[in-house]
């Protein structure tokens, strides 16, 4: 390892390119951090998110007023304001509202962490979107499909679980995917509430070390990896669902 | 942040006025011919200069800029100058004097005459609360502290000191949220905690340790004012020898920083 680390030194002083993340060890393991915390952020809202645009669009079919009334509030809400206002909502506004809990120094803090209310924001934000996407599939889905297992005795639940979502699913892919790539993005945002991920450390680390043009061209190269997993396995998923005369 | 931003508009500014003619006549001549000194002080920053209840100018500053003005025997005017064009002011010489929370950097003394030895000075230091049981730095171990993005002393917190940094991107969300409790304590520049602890709001914080990275402050006089200058330096001399500026800090209820304290020291011991 130490070869490398100091080809990298050498690649500063000979050329000027500074990558402290790869031989400076605190800058290193800042932004290994960085990494991880915006892995963890991804997959946790990226769940939480089509969890809601799951649920959400079942609740948007059901037969009480209120209950489709909340859901449209809610997506107005979420899909209207931006996610960096809403963050900064939650986190300041909401936040200070919430039960207070003892820490260990015996001091009190809000109960909700910035962590957390970036994984609820960005969750809730890319939820209300998916809501829309996943209607989008079920409208697409032929009424006499749904009335053929009506009269099979489905009841609404089941026939959404095992009739409508399946096939709703193949058609919305395509604009799921979009939606869920922007939300991986969208994690950055988080930096305002100070979630150590990686444009946050990037952005100290480009402070400490001045090191700019370096730091901004890691980030670019290290989001297109990440979203271009994210777009590969989503690929993957859509392959294996493919069913033969349907979509593509 | 605030140091880089200032340092960049000084540095910008300093392309811009390379080129300026430098003032020919002696300034000090004006000064007595116009009976006035014209002044460039802060009114925004409490308690180095900022707006008494009637509008006045009042601080450590004005103080200051006031004895100069007796000492000149003359009257004194003010000119309210913020960070971004103190020095401008002093190069189209709509003021004489700047005395103006400015810190000393090798670019700024390129743009202006900054007068030896520094006044004041200041550096990092925490705004906490009390009886969180910090005493030194090294205390700061696994609490979390707030702090602005992208400030210098963070990696220094963070990797020394061992803190768990909790950075915002300005100052407004960093008080917030030290006020919220989400963090212990916050990391900044002295000068700012000082004129926080006046305020009613922050009675139950204090700044628990010793200031670090001290950097000096300076006042300016345009460049080629060499009389001036050689007047200005002396007062600043007489100012560090009888204690006048530790006696300011006490009248403004700043506790005297460890720069001036030194420096009484150092002149008024030969």
């Amino acid at each position: 390892m130490d070869v490398i680390y100091d080809w990298f030194r050498q690649l500063y002083i000979d050329h000027g390119i500074n990558l402290t993340i790869v031989y400076d060890r605190f800058d290193r393991n800042r932004m290994l951090g960085g990494l991880w915390t915006t892995i963890k952020l991804s997959l946790t809202c990226l769940a939480l998110s089509v969890l809601i645009g799951l649920v959400g669009a079942w609740l948007q079919g059901a037969r009480s007023v209120l209950l489709r009334a909340v859901v449209q509030g809610y997506i107005q809400f979420f899909r209207n304001t931006p996610p960096l206002v809403q963050m900064y909502f939650f986190f300041f506004a909401l936040g200070s509202l919430m039960p207070q809990v003892r820490n260990e120094f015996g001091f009190t803090q809000p109960m909700i962490d910035n962590y957390t209310w970036a994984i609820i924001s960005l969750s809730f934000f890319a939820g209300a979107f998916n809501v829309e996407i996943f209607r989008s599939g079920i409208e697409a889905v032929p009424k006499s499909t749904v009335e053929a297992a009506e009269s099979l005795g489905y009841t609404r639940l089941q026939s959404y679980i095992h009739v409508v979502l399946p096939l709703a699913f193949r058609v919305c892919l395509p604009a799921l995917n979009n939606n869920l790539v922007n939300l991986v993005k969208t994690t950055t945002l988080a930096y305002a509430i100070a979630v150590p991920e990686m444009l946050y450390v990037a952005n100290q680390i480009w402070s400490d070390a001045v090191n700019v043009p370096e730091m901004m061209t890691f980030l670019l190269f290290a989001y297109v990896a990440l979203v271009g997993i994210l777009v590969w396995v989503m690929r993957k998923w859509e392959q294996s669902m493919a069913l033969p005369g349907y979509g593509r | 942040m605030l140091r880089t931003t200032v340092s960049v508009t000084a540095l910008a500014l300093g392309c811009l006025l390379v080129g300026a003619p430098e003032a020919q006549a002696d300034v000090m001549e004006a000064i007595k011919e116009r009976g006035t000194i014209v002044v460039g002080i802060r009114a925004d920053y409490r308690p180095y200069g900022y707006l008494g209840p009637n509008g006045e100018n009042i601080g450590i500053e004005p103080t200051l800029a006031r004895d100069v003005a007796e000492r000149l025997g003359v009257d004194y005017e003010f000119v309210p100058v913020v960070a971004a064009n103190r020095m401008e002011f002093l190069q189209q010489g709509r003021i004489d004097l700047m005395i103006a929370t400015m810190t000393d950097t090798a670019e700024r003394r390129r743009v202006v005459n900054i007068v030896e030895p520094n006044y004041y000075s200041s550096g990092t230091n925490l705004l906490a609360r009390k009886g969180i049981g910090v005493s030194a730095w090294e205390d700061l171990r696994d609490r979390p502290i707030c702090a602005i993005q992208g400030a210098f002393y963070n990696r220094k917190t963070q990797e020394e000191f061992g803190a768990n940094l909790i950075a915002f991107t300005g100052t407004a969300e960093v008080l917030t949220a030290l006020q919220q409790g989400r963090c212990q304590a916050f990391v900044y520049d002295d000068s700012f905690i000082q004129a926080r602890l006046q305020e009613p709001e922050w009675a139950d914080y204090e700044m628990p340790v010793e200031t670090i990275d001290d950097a000096p402050w300076g006042l300016a006089v345009a460049h080629g004012e060499d009389n001036f200058y050689a007047f200005m330096s002396e007062v600043i001399e007489d100012w560090h020898r009888t204690g006048k500026i530790i006696a300011l800090e006490e009248e403004y209820g700043v506790d005297p920083i460890p720069f001036t304290r030194r420096m009484h020291e150092e002149f008024s011991a030969n």
